[in-house]
């Protein structure tokens, strides 16, 4: 009897190995993934993407951990320096930059050495790129633009506007059938980022917009001024919905599904919900921010979500791996499709799903860009300067009156942030 | 032999000498070590840390006073003290309101139980809940306020987007859940007043307003003073409604200290942990000034016993 346990064990042991030698290509020990992709879609998407990653390790042990999104813009603080997962989720461009100085972030300019990524990875590697070298990896990143109901635009007889003329007629005409031309919340602040980057960089360039976000142009100048100018037409047309200082984004979504608002300057993200609230896709459509200063190239929102490697971390030859899974030419197809999260893939040997927006915007943004490709209001400028600005945005949305004030204050928190 | 009963008797000696001023520090250490940990280091920490210049992550860099000095200039440092005084003046309003919610319960009626506990409902429940609950009611578009305001005639009003009216919006908010609390201070308070003395009071000739003043509501007098604490540390916390009605808004007209110093210190675009420490130790003195007056007043009655 106990012989007989003894070689059944050995005979497993011997099954074990045997398999383990089968698969010896997989990994083997631990990687520990942070994610903040808390909403339902992307959350589902992330753990597929894992499981598809396990399946291909069996020896690989995963764990993963998902936190809120909101939550972990505060957390990741902490767990990079005391606690830190093997990949960690977050966002391109300046808003690394505290942890990419503080010495938090991997090195991973050896991945992007590889031409497999290094070239077709090509027109996020700006984001990606600090003191000349690479701290991740993008997985997806998406348009901004204008969402419009359709049906509103038949009605009224309107067309897609090319011009600022041409937006501002419309406009006009949307006002005078009892409408609001725009819907915004900016309980939040971030959504009047999203304004002041589109008039800023169509009034005034993309370079221009860099330099100011950047600490380089002044906000006491002309051309600042001229943005303000711009918008404040819009503005007291009343274009924009009332009291927009007291709802979210999402909360503002209701205005343009009940057809009380036209349009909406959103991320792609924005288009889910307004399926789902019931609009059909014959009734919302996507047009590219207007011109406003004829011949400055248009540059465009297309802000990147991305996965580090923490410089704590155990595992990175693990963590490597699966950055390389992630962004190569199958995963990104298929993660970025619209049962998935519905944006557009990194990899430029990625196709782009099926569907009408992201088409558009995939387009938009490889043929009609030519200026350049911002992330965003809050991931441009330092996070310090991004808040007291957009707070002064805010302000000027529901009082224009108070522009000089503003930028006084803009100015003097400008000199202090970006000394 | 000899030796160690000695040796015995001078060692139980010693602890039956000094057993009973040792017991009570025994049993108030771990109180106390954790006091000190949690509380009285942290304060003198914060104190530290106002004179650096760090962003939690990399090196912290001595700047002196230089955070003070840049609260001097900073406006929304100013709209964040008045809106704190706003928040210490009109949160008193819980107290009387509380007193006659009690007077008006205290009253033999079938079902009172009921009434009672309806009437201290809010304060069971989470801010988070009374603050999402205030939002709705004062939404612009869709809240109730202003059907009932257009009821009347009179104009909409968009409480939380308006600098002018948010902060007395939230408090509003506030008052509903810490008037139940002072209500319930005042009816325990209440079933301890002596009836003799209200019969006495009556055949002297007193009622109304000048019974309430004269007999009932100095016999309130330690319900008041606990009602009085509770709610200045009510309203120097308030936080969580300012979180969760406006995040601070519209365009910072609703910060108190608290929630400013969260800000620049711990929220998604804070960075400046000395400058949230500054705050931090302005708050602290402001709550100084209140924490001195109520040891004062305790150990004034503590002497007159």
């Amino acid at each position: 009897m106990r012989s007989m346990l003894k070689t059944s064990v050995a005979a497993f042991v011997m099954l074990a190995a045997a398999m383990g030698a089968a698969s010896a290509d997989g990994l083997t020990g631990n990687l520990k993934i942070f994610l903040d992709t808390s909403n339902p879609a992307p959350r589902a998407t992330m753990e597929e993407l894992i499981a598809q990653f396990q399946e291909k390790n069996p020896e690989l042990n995963i764990e993963t951990t998902v936190i809120d999104r909101e939550a972990y813009k505060t957390q990741i603080r902490n767990f990079l320096t005391a606690n830190a997962p093997d990949v960690a989720t977050w966002y391109a461009a300046n808003r690394m930059r505290p942890y990419v100085e503080a010495g938090l972030f991997e090195d991973v300019s050896d991945l992007w050495a590889d031409p497999a990524i290094g070239d077709n990875l090509a027109s996020t590697k700006g984001a990606m790129t600090i003191d000349g070298k690479q701290w991740g990896v993008p997985y997806t990143y998406y348009q901004w633009g204008v969402y419009y109901r359709k049906d509103i635009f038949d009605e009224l007889g309107l067309s897609e506007p090319t011009t600022w003329e041409e937006e501002k007629a419309n406009c006009q005409k949307i006002i005078d059938a009892g409408k609001k031309c725009y819907t915004i919340g900016t309980k939040f602040l971030w959504t009047a980022g999203g304004w002041f980057d589109y008039l800023n960089m169509r009034t005034n360039g993309f370079d221009f917009h860099m330099d100011l976000l950047t600490g380089k142009a002044s906000w006491k100048s002309d051309e600042v001024r001229k943005t303000f100018a711009n918008w404040r037409e819009l503005i007291d047309m009343g274009a924009f919905i009332d009291n927009h200082q007291t709802y979210s984004w999402q909360e503002a979504l209701p205005f343009m599904v009940k057809g009380d608002a036209a349009a909406y300057l959103m991320g792609n993200f924005a288009v889910a919900p307004l399926r789902e609230a019931g609009l059909s896709d014959d009734q919302i459509d996507f047009y590219q921010f207007v011109e406003i200063t004829p011949g400055i190239a248009k540059a465009e929102d297309a802000p990147t979500d991305t996965f580090h490697i923490p410089a704590n971390a155990e595992n990175k030859e693990n963590a490597r791996e699966f950055l390389k899974f992630a962004v190569s030419p199958d995963v990104q197809t298929w993660i970025n499709d619209g049962k998935h999260l519905g944006q557009l893939p990194v990899n430029a040997k990625s196709s782009v799903d099926d569907d009408k927006f992201l088409e558009q915007g995939f387009e938009m943004l490889s043929t009609n860009s030519p200026g350049g490709v911002a992330q965003f209001f809050d991931r441009d400028a330092p996070a310090e300067m991004a808040k007291v600005a957009m707070e002064g945005l805010q302000e000027f949305m529901v009082k224009p009156d108070n522009l000089d004030k503003i930028l006084d204050r803009l100015d003097r928190a400008q000199e202090r942030i970006y000394k | 032999m000899a030796q160690a009963s000695v040796t015995e008797t001078r060692q139980s000696s010693w602890w039956h000498r000094n057993q009973q001023q040792l017991t009570p520090w025994l049993f108030l250490a771990p109180g106390i070590l954790f006091f000190l940990f949690y509380v009285i280091f942290p304060i003198f920490q914060s104190f530290n840390l106002s004179l650096y210049e760090w962003d939690g992550l990399g090196q912290a860099e001595f700047v002196g006073l230089y955070n003070y000095e840049e609260l001097y200039w900073d406006d929304a440092f100013y709209t964040s003290l008045k809106n704190n005084v706003i928040w210490l003046l009109l949160y008193l309003l819980a107290i009387p309101a509380g007193l006659f919610i009690a007077l008006f319960l205290n009253q033999t009626v079938t079902g009172i139980r009921l009434y009672k506990s309806l009437f201290f409902f809010p304060f069971v429940i989470s801010q988070v809940v009374v603050g999402l609950v205030f939002t709705w009611f004062y939404d612009p578009t869709f809240g109730i306020l202003n059907v009932l305001l257009g009821a009347v005639g009179l104009p909409p009003l968009n409480v939380l987007g308006d600098e002018n009216w948010v902060t007395v919006g939230i408090i509003v908010a506030g008052l509903w859940p810490q008037t139940a609390y002072c209500m319930i201070l005042y009816l325990t308070g209440l079933n301890a007043v002596d009836p003799e003395q209200i019969e006495a009071g009556r055949l002297d000739g007193a009622k109304g307003w000048r019974m309430l003043w004269y007999i009932i509501v100095p016999q309130l007098r330690p319900a008041t003073f606990i009602a009085f604490v509770v709610t200045i540390i009510g309203a120097l916390r308030s936080f969580d409604l300012i979180s969760i009605m406006t995040n601070g808004g519209p365009f910072g007209a609703s910060r108190v200290l608290s929630f400013y110093m969260f800000e620049v210190a711990l929220s998604e675009y804070g960075f400046r942990m000395g400058y949230g420490a500054a705050i931090a130790v302005v708050l602290f003195l402001i709550m100084l000034a209140f924490i001195a007056y109520f040891l004062w007043s305790m150990y004034k009655e503590e002497k007159a016993r």
